[in-house]
């Protein structure tokens, strides 16, 4: 290179500065540009009203907690204490946890830290520790509160309800009834429901119960007797999930698999080293951009109308999206392929089987592999919502739960369970492919 | 070595003295091997197909036929009234509109997201190279929740529309980029980070000046192709949770006869909308990775 740059050299160079510079300063410009265009359709402004926090609160909180009902139904006198209100988690008339005590008429809560709740003939009454006493009277059929004046805003008073919001449990009174909700931390009978006979027992005497403890089941062992009760739990539906996560892995692993197997030789059909037909490969190729274009959620949704829900359907979505997509693919690995292993097998009299055989597929079978193992991986994933679609496996659990929204706990449940499968096939499909592509 | 090829038993040990024998017993068992699995594989496959079936609601063969009688039905009906048909693609445009800028806004923000994730988690790049496994777990999380977990419960809180699934889509992008974009940086040439670090430049300008240039044409092609990804995953969330074009398929299918002009349109205008993102994504990302 000369000492001197001639001036056009230069000038190109500052050009070039310049049109980087402006760029460096344009492009975040047109995506903040693009950003606040999409705020502004969004209705983001719009939705920061509609947002409902408290919903949130609900949601977080019932993740990892849950609540007892203490209800006494004011025209009776009957008292009903059940976990989350359901059927399910009803205490059998006349017992309930330790912090409830019933005698006669009156029944007294313990929500703790001084908090304590009595339904009684007169009415109800609330003691709040550092506030004073809530008392409650039906008046004419009207709850009438007496509390310490001026009344805070945790009380709120209505003509026919007076609901008690504390840290401790929330109380309410109404016409029909009284009710106390107290919050626990943990997912309530998660092992075992109230009726069976290990509820409440810690793990130690599980333990005790499964090695020595004497048979609380004559039939059975008391392990059994467990495992069946874990199983057949009416709450959360063990068994249930189990299946529709082994669903959900089924539907899976039969798409991905069933896809591949009919995309190889369609792949040879499009490529053009393996067929000389322009035409027909032109159609091949077509037919598999016609599939993956039309998408997924098509294709569930014209293949549950046909087959109706379950995992068959889900297979068969899968199987028939990825059809075109690993077609496509595979004729593409197919036309970078080395020739010269092909002549070399075709000199010693192989023919086009052979030559496919033991010329070709070991030289596509690493990328094959991985393309596979990488789809029944993400396959796990794209499961789950087409579950929810065609309605089988988690998915179909999931929004169900969802949409009765109170079961939150469920969801969390589900949510788990899902990253869990969706982590384990993604290690599981790594260890495949270091085992099987890069030797050991 | 002999131990490690033909196992430890001396008993089956064949005679090292004949190559050839060696080399067709090494055949026959590789062969005998390749077969087992193969009969498993063919026997797990039909198991398996056979159980689908037993679980789902109709049988494979009976409803078979079926298959064409929904897309028919769909379609005699759009054809007899298909005077319909431009009108119902102008009133479907802006539907199809939600549904791209719901993609297009997770992708970028997914994106952005995953250059500062895949820049803190690679091995000699990392800001805090303590943290680099917290940064990879947290990427392997978001990308193990389903987009359509997040959706539905932010529907929940949010109230409809285009932002639970953008956030949804958002969150799993920054996951799954995250995972590609350190993969590609972890390639990248660090004799200009040196050479920056030497002038005293910090951590950010090291990395906007020195790897950035060097892996941007890879990060965008990813970034392309997750694109062309996330208008699926969009059109997909509308249909199960809310907004875009999705939702309106939906409800237009829930209709049922009556509405299947419209059916056909948004099917159409959904088909070629990813056929074209396609094509046009294939086209750039060939110029990105093979340059010019």
């Amino acid at each position: 290179m000369t000492a001197t740059l001639s001036p056009s050299i230069a000038g190109i160079v500052t050009a070039s500065f310049t049109r980087k510079r402006r760029m460096a300063f344009a492009i975040p410009a047109v995506i903040l540009v693009y950003l606040i265009y999409a705020a502004i359709s969004f209705d983001l402004a719009g939705l920061a009203q509609r947002a409902r926090l408290d919903n949130a609160a609900i949601l977080l909180g019932d993740f990892w907690s849950h609540k007892t009902h203490v209800t006494r139904d004011n025209g009776t006198g009957e008292v009903v204490v059940a976990i989350e209100g359901e059927n399910k988690g009803t205490y059998p008339q006349g017992t309930a946890p330790d912090w409830v005590t019933l005698s006669g008429a009156t029944t007294t809560i313990d929500l703790g830290a001084g908090h304590i709740v009595t339904y009684d003939a007169a009415g109800a009454r609330f003691v709040v520790p550092g506030y004073g006493t809530i008392d409650i009277r039906p008046v004419g059929g009207k709850p009438v509160l007496t509390a310490p004046l001026p009344i805070p805003d945790w009380i709120s008073v209505a003509e026919n309800k007076v609901s008690v919001t504390t840290n401790a449990g929330r109380f309410s009174y109404s016409r029909s009834k009284v009710e106390t909700f107290k919050y626990e931390a943990g997912w309530e009978l998660f092992f075992f429901t109230l009726d069976s006979p290990f509820y409440g027992k810690g793990i130690g005497a599980l333990i005790g119960l499964s090695t020595w403890g004497e048979r609380i089941d004559p039939v059975r062992s008391n392990l059994g007797y467990m495992a069946s009760e874990f199983w057949t739990n009416k709450m959360w539906h063990h068994r249930d999930v189990a299946w529709a996560i082994f669903e959900t892995i089924l539907m899976a692993f039969l798409g991905t698999m069933t896809a591949a197997i009919v995309a190889l030789p369609l792949g040879f059909l499009a490529a053009r080293n393996f067929n000389p037909l322009g035409p027909f490969r032109f159609a091949m190729r077509r037919i598999f951009d016609f599939i993956r274009g039309v998408d997924g959620l098509i294709w569930t949704v014209i293949l549950s109308r046909a087959f109706g829900p379950g995992p068959m359907t889900g297979a068969i979505a899968i199987a028939l999206t990825d059809t075109g997509s690993f077609g496509k693919m595979f004729s593409e690995a197919l036309e970078n392929i080395d020739e010269k292993q092909v002549e070399g097998i075709q000199s010693t009299g192989a023919n086009a089987a052979q030559r496919a055989r033991f010329g070709v597929i070991p030289q596509i079978t690493p990328i094959l592999l991985s393309q596979v193992l990488y789809y029944l991986e993400s396959n796990t994933r794209s499961a789950t919502v087409i579950g929810a679609i065609v309605g089988g496996g988690i998915g179909l659990l999931l929004t169900q739960a969802i949409i009765t929204q109170k079961d939150w706990e469920e969801v969390a449940y589900y949510m788990i369970l899902i990253v869990l499968m969706v982590m384990l096939m993604d290690s599981l499909s790594g260890w495949i492919r270091r085992k099987l592509i890069k030797g050991e | 070595m002999v131990d490690i090829a033909f196992g430890p038993s001396p008993g089956q040990r064949p005679k090292l003295t004949d190559p050839r024998e060696a080399y067709l017993e090494q055949v026959r068992r590789k062969r005998m091997y390749g077969g087992i699995i193969l009969v498993l594989f063919v026997a797990f496959m039909a198991s398996g197909w056979m159980l689908a079936e037993e679980r789902n609601a109709g049988g494979f063969w009976r409803g078979l036929p079926n298959v064409i009688d929904f897309p028919a039905e769909v379609f005699s009906e759009a054809w007899t009234s298909r005077a319909n048909l431009p009108g119902m693609f102008w009133r479907s445009i802006p539907a199809l509109i939600e549904t791209l800028n719901i993609a297009a806004v997770a992708t970028l923000l997914g994106a952005i997201a995953a250059v500062s994730l895949s820049l803190l988690a690679t091995r000699g790049l990392a800001r805090w190279p303590r943290l680099i496994p917290l940064f990879r777990r947290s990427m392997d999380a978001l990308r193990a929740i389903p987009e359509i977990v997040i959706a539905l419960m932010l529907i929940y809180i949010l109230g409809g529309g285009p932002v639970p699934a953008v956030i949804a889509i958002a969150l799993h992008t920054g996951g799954a980029l995250g995972k590609l974009f350190s993969e590609v940086a972890e390639n990248a040439d660090l004799k200009p980070v040196e050479g920056l670090a030497s002038v005293g430049a910090n951590w950010s300008q090291r990395m906007w000046l020195g790897v950035i240039p060097q892996v941007a044409p890879n990060w965008l092609s990813y970034a392309l192709l997750r694109f062309e990804i996330n208008v699926r995953a969009s059109a997909i969330l509308g249909f199960v949770g809310e907004g875009g074009i999705g939702h309106d398929l939906k409800l237009a299918m829930q209709w049922g006869q009556g509405r299947y002009d419209e059916v056909v349109a948004i099917f159409f205008l959904l088909f070629l909308a990813i056929v074209m993102i396609d094509n046009i994504s294939d086209h750039f990302r060939h110029k990105l990775v093979k340059g010019n």
